[in-house]
């Protein structure tokens, strides 16, 4: 096994670094203050090649895979965990365009996405919930030449920032009664809902979309009538779930960052408190987690990138990553002391970014479902 | 405009200075486990070349005089656009002061070929000399503009230039061939594109030793290098106070008058 990076994926992280540090850093505090994602940064990602980054070159992309794509989001999660969360949902739309889509349809949005000339979003959730697929009330019915759409999605991620959206709605029954639909805002009943408020990651736009007899043109089908159980849920699996543990990783890494450093520099009783073992043994634990994650994740990209199955291994990076980067924030703030809780200290803002990843892309509870699965089906008779 | 010459210098990494330390003996800077980085000014000095590639077609070629290890930074700066690199490594290039380094570089960009500009940062972060770019300039028989803050070409090939000086700014025109050495006002540098970085991995870095450029072993390197180190130390930061006690009234008479005397009020 060889757990080297090449050249050419250390040198995506330091240009990745570099761009966080130079052009994320300074637009935190207002991303804090307004909730707003800084989309005048999107096009500086595109000429990096940051929303492109798992888009072929074909469609305006620069196809460089799983892996890169998650160093680069981890980097970016390392300074503000905010604009990994937009740029990973960005990806899901390319994904599920480059995946689903008709060379036209690829040629009119999977271009202009992985060219950062908007940005892309995937929109799952009903307000009657995430998880239960089949359970949607948004639908849609075909009249005509056009699909009419009906229903809300709340908590989705770009829904303000994209110009158009893929939206899963119900049109028939059971797992092959949920289709994909390319929906753009200007079409007649699309319309977008409230901004949400978030406790963390709130650089991240959320917000409703609302579709009140939305007039959707037949050919924006994505993937076929009855696909959008698969258009979904290989889309949540294979891409946006390592995109979430990407976000955590970066948390992971920064926290890390911040407990050391503050260690190492808080002098108490005569002495820097990280010549204390009670506070090393934190350090060290904090260490062992981003290590096992740092694990967890590439592994499971390499695996993306090979054309493996990883729905197990992507659930279990998601699950795990965003769970220990909350854990390990605590840890981090709790080395802080008081300090660690007051908003000037970048660590209270790690563990409220590290909250709002738990039930993103996917609860814990139902990636651990995910995974009994597999670890059963051996046994199953 | 045809080709444009960029110098550019591996230096240490300014996020890790902090573990520098100077060998006693030999007075050079340990490197060892310290991350090089592009000398910043030098990727000022590139975006420049870039933005004249940008306008006016020209090729842009790195020539840099490092040790192989430097290939990596030859890459980045690829990843930013130049269209090819020459990496100046020999063993007898060790040990060259700014003179002998100058000889080397110019001996470099000779070989490369006719160019229009060579572009230089005004100076380095490890030796901070700022004398080689007029070095190579003397070199190439070229002149040579220093801090420039502003550069532009016109359709007919001509420079337009600002240079700082020390109460002002020189508004100059140049005609290629020139060498200029840009301070970090000139532009914003570009981040490497991805994109580039994959066509970097398949553009041409020429590795060229004195065998190619075939210059005299007495004038390079440590025996090419009149600048005799005479010697190298860290300062020691000393604070020390005064203490003055007293009524109040006093006590702040005296302190007044200390700030008088150093000048301060």
């Amino acid at each position: 096994m060889d757990f080297n990076f090449s050249d050419r994926e250390n040198l995506m992280r330091k240009v990745a670094r570099d761009f966080a540090e130079s052009e994320i850093e300074p637009k935190v505090d207002v991303m804090e203050q307004t909730g707003e994602f800084p989309v005048e940064l999107l096009k500086t990602m595109a000429r990096i090649g940051i929303t492109g980054i798992i888009t072929p070159e074909t469609y305006g992309g620069v196809g460089m895979g799983y892996l890169a794509r998650m160093i680069v989001l981890e980097e970016l999660g390392r300074v503000c965990a905010a604009i990994p969360m937009g740029m990973q949902v960005h990806h899901m739309a390319c994904a599920a365009l480059d995946d689903f889509g008709t060379p036209e349809q690829k040629e009119r949005y999977l271009i202009p996405l992985a060219k950062g000339e908007t940005m892309g979003c995937v929109a799952v959730t009903d307000p009657s919930g995430g998880s239960d697929l089949i359970g949607m009330q948004t639908h849609a019915e075909l009249k005509g030449d056009k699909w009419i759409l009906n229903g809300r999605k709340c908590f989705i991620t770009n829904s303000h920032t994209s110009d158009f959206w893929v939206v899963i709605a119900k049109t028939g029954e059971g797992s092959k009664g949920l289709s994909a639909f390319i929906v753009r805002k200007d079409f007649p009943g699309a319309k977008v809902g409230r901004k949400e408020n978030k406790m963390g990651l709130r650089g991240a736009n959320t917000g409703e979309l609302i579709f009140d007899d939305c007039e959707v043109p037949a050919d924006h089908l994505l993937g076929g009538a009855g696909a959008g159980f698969v258009v979904g849920l290989k889309t949540i699996s294979e891409t946006g779930r390592p995109g979430m543990a990407a976000v955590s990783l970066g948390i992971l890494n920064a926290c890390l960052e911040e407990a050391a450093k503050f260690a190492s520099e808080r002098v108490l009783y005569g002495k820097p408190i990280s010549a204390f073992q009670a506070i090393q043994f934190y350090l060290a634990e904090i260490y062992t987690d981003l290590d096992i994650c740092k694990l967890l994740c590439y592994r499971v990209s390499w695996m993306k990138d090979r054309g493996m199955k990883c729905d197990t291994e992507t659930a279990l990076a998601k699950y795990y990553t965003c769970e220990r980067a909350l854990l390990c924030a605590k840890k981090a703030i709790e080395i802080h002391g008081s300090y660690g809780i007051m908003r000037e200290y970048k660590v209270q803002r790690l563990l409220r970014d590290a909250m709002v990843t738990i039930p993103a892309g996917g609860t814990a509870e139902v990636a651990k479902a995910g995974i009994a699965r597999a670890v059963l089906a051996p046994y199953k008779k | 405009m045809k080709r444009i010459v960029v110098c550019v210098k591996p230096v240490p990494d300014p996020k890790e200075w902090h573990k520098l330390s100077l060998n006693p003996v030999t007075k050079t800077l340990v490197r060892e486990g310290i991350a090089s980085v592009i000398n910043p000014l030098d990727r000022h000095a590139l975006e420049a070349a870039l933005a004249l590639k940008d306008a006016t077609g020209a090729e842009v070629v790195l020539v840099s005089m490092a040790p192989p290890g430097a290939r990596t930074l030859l890459m980045e700066a690829l990843a930013m656009g130049a269209d090819r690199a020459c990496l100046l490594s020999d063993r007898a290039f060790a040990g060259s002061d700014s003179l002998a380094t100058a000889r080397i570089l110019a001996a470099g960009v000779r070989r490369i070929g006719p160019f229009d500009v060579v572009l230089c940062g005004n100076s380095t972060l490890d030796g901070s000399t700022a004398q080689v770019p007029s070095q190579v300039a003397e070199f190439l028989g070229i002149p040579n503009v220093m801090h420039v803050e502003f550069l532009e070409c016109d359709p007919a090939g001509s420079l337009r230039l600002v240079q700082a000086i020390e109460h002002g700014k020189v508004h100059l025109e140049a005609e290629p061939p020139i060498l200029l050495s840009v301070t970090k006002q000139v532009n914003k540098p570009r981040f490497c594109s991805f994109l580039e970085l994959l066509k970097a991995e398949k553009k041409d870095i020429a590795v060229w030793t004195n065998a190619d450029l075939a210059l005299d072993g007495s004038q390079i390197g440590l025996a090419g290098s009149p600048t005799a180190m005479a010697d190298l130390f860290v300062r020691q930061k000393r604070r020390s106070g005064t203490r003055v006690t007293g009524e109040p009234e006093i006590v702040v008479q005296a302190l007044l008058n200390k700030l008088h005397q150093l000048g301060t009020i």
